[in-house]
């Protein structure tokens, strides 16, 4: 399986390794989501999606077809 | 006369921005829009040691100054805008104390502008109990700046904030990062065409899509066309900026914050388990919907009746004071009725706006977003089109703004086209009244018929407006690229002052913006019944006389024979027949109908309209209710206000589009008036067909 942040679990801890995909919105990047930096899935809605994650400390939500564009190391 | 600074407050969402600007400003504070755009303006004066005032701005909140929305576009046009009266002086930056690093990004942004800038750390009673500790003074040397810890909790650091204000002058202007070092062949490039103008400056011109107003057009535009680079190259070196940034904050944050795990308590872990769970979030989110109808139906009734009695001996007192005339019929069977009719639902709108600004405050709204967004996706609409269609039950206005964070145009247009069927405040009075006339008292399961009578028209108004975005989804073939990115705020518990400023602030401008519509209308209304042209009106009193000379009537039931002729073949009487043989299918006689087209300014005028027409040449003084409850079917006999026109009525209310205001708001947020005429038609005619059917049916 791909190591996307798409593909981890509840409450799963990974570190994130690249976000240079044109589809991930600066404001991603500016909110932390950052090589190096840890990302933890804290809740899932139905489906698995959207993903609230806790990403370096800030707490947000976004939608799994985002989540396939940053790629994780476990 | 001393001199005024001007005070820019600016910070991400959720750092408490909006209390530190109630603690310096108090009530000395107002609320009004940039020129052309819908986006609020809050500015308000601070008083400072020795005499200095302050003008503070409280700019929208922004995680940084890329902006991709309209309010963040705000921040940045006031920024780089010399020229601007309102261009501060200093910055103050508010973050909160456990979110220091995301919050410190827009903080090394503004300081690269050049712009003096003193940073507030808020929230610092939340320090100790999330184990943080900051060395000040390391901070403000490598941060290059004055720090205020503040806690708007507990009132403290603002004392020091102002002081710093006032010392404005001794701040240090250098930049916190050197933008060349991220493509130094570009960026000087970049800086030897333009040697007047500031690096930061030139990029954030170069790479965002605002509008900087005339001041300095040209060479803006020269500027803005320097695009050596492609998109997505420009996007690479904002996504370098971004991470050089960071590198600079993670640098001065090693030394000067200390977080210390052990000592770190988190209950929005627990909280969060239930709140956002698949089924007891909804559970809980269902409830808290309900609570918020009961509130309104039930709680704000009591007041409301004693309005609407007051209003009647309100009226009636004035009448017994004044002489007889002109002035004091306009007075009591215009103006104060009319009044009567917003003045009554002030309380059901300090609910409503009560509700929402807790929800809000409270970090709430944000888990409902999260919880909906999969669901609304479905139907074309985004989770974060939840906020404007639960404020919509408030007022359309404020929701159709509070769109503007939806990222995705085709969601937003979807948002926008939807939310006028969401049950507003302004239907409220005149679903209220028809209810409480023809539906019977009584409980089923501990509630009442008619509370659930209203909260079945708001889900009917929340069904259709789902529906339609479904077809809408389905028709609109608009491609834009969709993100979606929600911060999931901490808990916090709402600030009482926040709420009550809200509050006032919000039922005040309501008020009085309905209030000016309502008064017009009521005074136009008023002489329209007063007046009529030809003999049928002058002469009311002899040809009623004849009419009814062979029946024995008392002078009080020809009184009203007559005043009621006279209304007839008034102005409006007049224009109300012209239109009545359009409504008489619905089950309205013209009354109704005149209620109907004067509606069509403002829903709220229905029920000040009934009442004016129905007070001229009244004389009991009897509350709005009682009156309506009399009136006759001139055709059909038997109560106008029946179980069929009534449910006819309340379907045409639910439906139509009659709200000016809204459609100027659309107009402006979609920029063309193609959204909006295609609103009223659509909607107007829809509740025409729905009404005309029900009545139909059920007489």
């Amino acid at each position: 399986m791909e190591n996307t942040l798409a593909n981890i679990k509840k409450g799963e801890r990974c570190i994130i390794t690249d976000v240079s995909s044109i589809h991930i919105p600066l404001k991603l990047l500016e909110m932390g989501c950052l090589p190096g930096n840890y990302v933890e899935l804290v809740q899932v809605a139905p489906f698995h999606d959207p993903m609230y994650l806790n990403i370096n400390g800030t707490h947000l939500a976004i939608r799994k077809e985002t989540a396939m564009h940053i790629l994780i190391k476990r | 006369m001393s001199k005024q600074i001007n005070v820019a407050l600016i910070g991400n969402p959720n750092t408490g921005k909006t209390s530190v600007f109630n603690a310096l400003t108090g009530l000395n504070q107002k609320v009004g829009n940039y020129p052309g755009i819908t986006v609020e303006k809050k500015e308000g004066v601070c008083k400072l040691p020795r005499g200095v005032k302050a003008h503070i701005i409280d700019l929208p909140g922004t995680y940084s100054l890329n902006a991709s929305s309209l309010d963040e576009n705000v921040v940045i046009e006031l920024l780089l805008n010399k020229n601007d009266k309102d261009f501060p002086d200093l910055a103050v930056v508010v973050s909160d104390v456990e979110n220091l690093k995301r919050n410190l990004l827009l903080y090394t942004q503004i300081k690269d502008l050049e712009i003096p800038t003193i940073l507030v750390i808020n929230m610092a009673d939340r320090m100790a109990y999330k184990g943080i500790s900051l060395d000040l003074e390391y901070l403000e040397t490598h941060l290059k700046t004055k720090i205020a810890l503040v806690s708007t909790r507990k009132n403290q650091g603002i004392d020091r904030l102002k002081t710093l204000i006032s010392n404005y002058k001794d701040l240090s202007i250098s930049h916190c990062i050197n933008l060349s070092e991220i493509d130094p062949a570009y960026f000087e490039n970049l800086q030897s065409t333009f040697p007047n103008q500031l690096i930061y400056k030139l990029w954030l011109v170069i790479t965002q899509d605002v509008n900087f107003g005339k001041t300095d057009r040209n060479e803006i535009d020269a500027v803005a066309n320097f695009k050596t680079k492609s998109k997505n190259d420009l996007k690479r070196l904002q996504q370098k900026e971004t991470i050089k940034r960071y590198q600079f904050i993670n640098d001065v944050l090693k030394k000067g914050q200390t977080i210390d795990v052990a000592n770190a308590k988190d209950l929005r872990m627990t909280f969060d388990r239930i709140i956002t769970h698949k089924i007891w979030g909804y559970a809980i989110f269902f409830v808290i919907l309900l609570t918020i109808f009961q509130a309104i139906y039930d709680w704000s009734s009591v007041p409301m009746d004693f309005i609407d009695s007051a209003f009647a001996s309100f009226s009636e007192w004035t009448k017994n004071q004044l002489p007889v005339g002109a002035f004091t019929s306009l007075l009591t069977e215009g103006i104060i009725p009319g009044l009567g009719g917003i003045v009554i639902f002030i309380p059901q709108i300090a609910f409503l706006f009560l509700f929402i600004s807790v929800l809000e405050e409270s970090g709430y709204m944000s888990r409902v977003v999260f919880l909906m967004d999969r669901i609304m996706r479905r139907f074309g609409l985004s989770g974060k089109s939840i906020v404007p269609l639960i404020s919509g039950t408030a007022c359309a206005i404020p929701a159709i703004m509070a769109t503007r964070n939806i990222e995705n145009w085709k969601e937003r247009l979807i948002t926008i086209l939807v939310t006028p069927f969401i049950t507003c405040s302004a239907r409220l009075p005149v679903y209220l009244i028809i209810i409480s006339l023809i539906i019977p008292e009584g409980r089923f399961i501990g509630l009442s018929y008619q509370a659930l009578t209203l909260m079945f028209l708001y889900l009917l108004g929340f069904g259709t407006a789902v529906f339609s975005a479904y077809i809408l989804n389905k028709i609109l073939k608009i491609k834009s690229k969709t993100f979606f990115v929600v911060e999931m705020p901490n808990y916090k518990l709402p600030l009482l002052k926040n709420v009550v400023l809200t509050v006032l602030e919000k039922t005040k401008s309501f008020v009085f913006g309905a209030g000016k519509i309502i008064l017009a209308i009521s005074i136009v209304l008023w002489f329209l019944a007063s007046f009529g042209p030809g003999k049928d009106f002058n002469n009311a009193e002899e040809i009623t006389k004849k009419a009814y000379s062979n029946q024995n009537l008392t002078s009080e039931e020809l009184q009203q024979k007559i005043a009621s002729h006279k209304l007839e073949h008034s102005f409006i009487g007049i224009t109300g027949r012209a239109i009545e043989p359009i409504i008489r299918p619905l089950g309205y006689d013209w009354k109704i109908g005149i209620a109907i087209v004067s509606s069509f300014a403002a829903r709220e005028v229905f029920v000040g309209t009934l009442a004016t027409i129905y007070s001229v040449g009244n004389d009991d003084e009897d509350t709005i209710k009682n009156r309506m409850a009399g009136e006759v079917n001139p055709i059909l006999g038997g109560p106008l206000f029946n179980f069929a026109s009534g449910i006819s009525l309340l379907l045409f209310y639910a439906f139509a589009m009659q709200c000016m205001s809204t459609l100027a708001v659309v107009k402006r947020e979609t920029n063309s008036w193609k959204w909006p005429v295609l609103q009223l038609t659509i909607m107007s005619a829809f509740a025409y067909v729905v009404a005309l059917i029900a009545f139909q049916i059920l007489k």
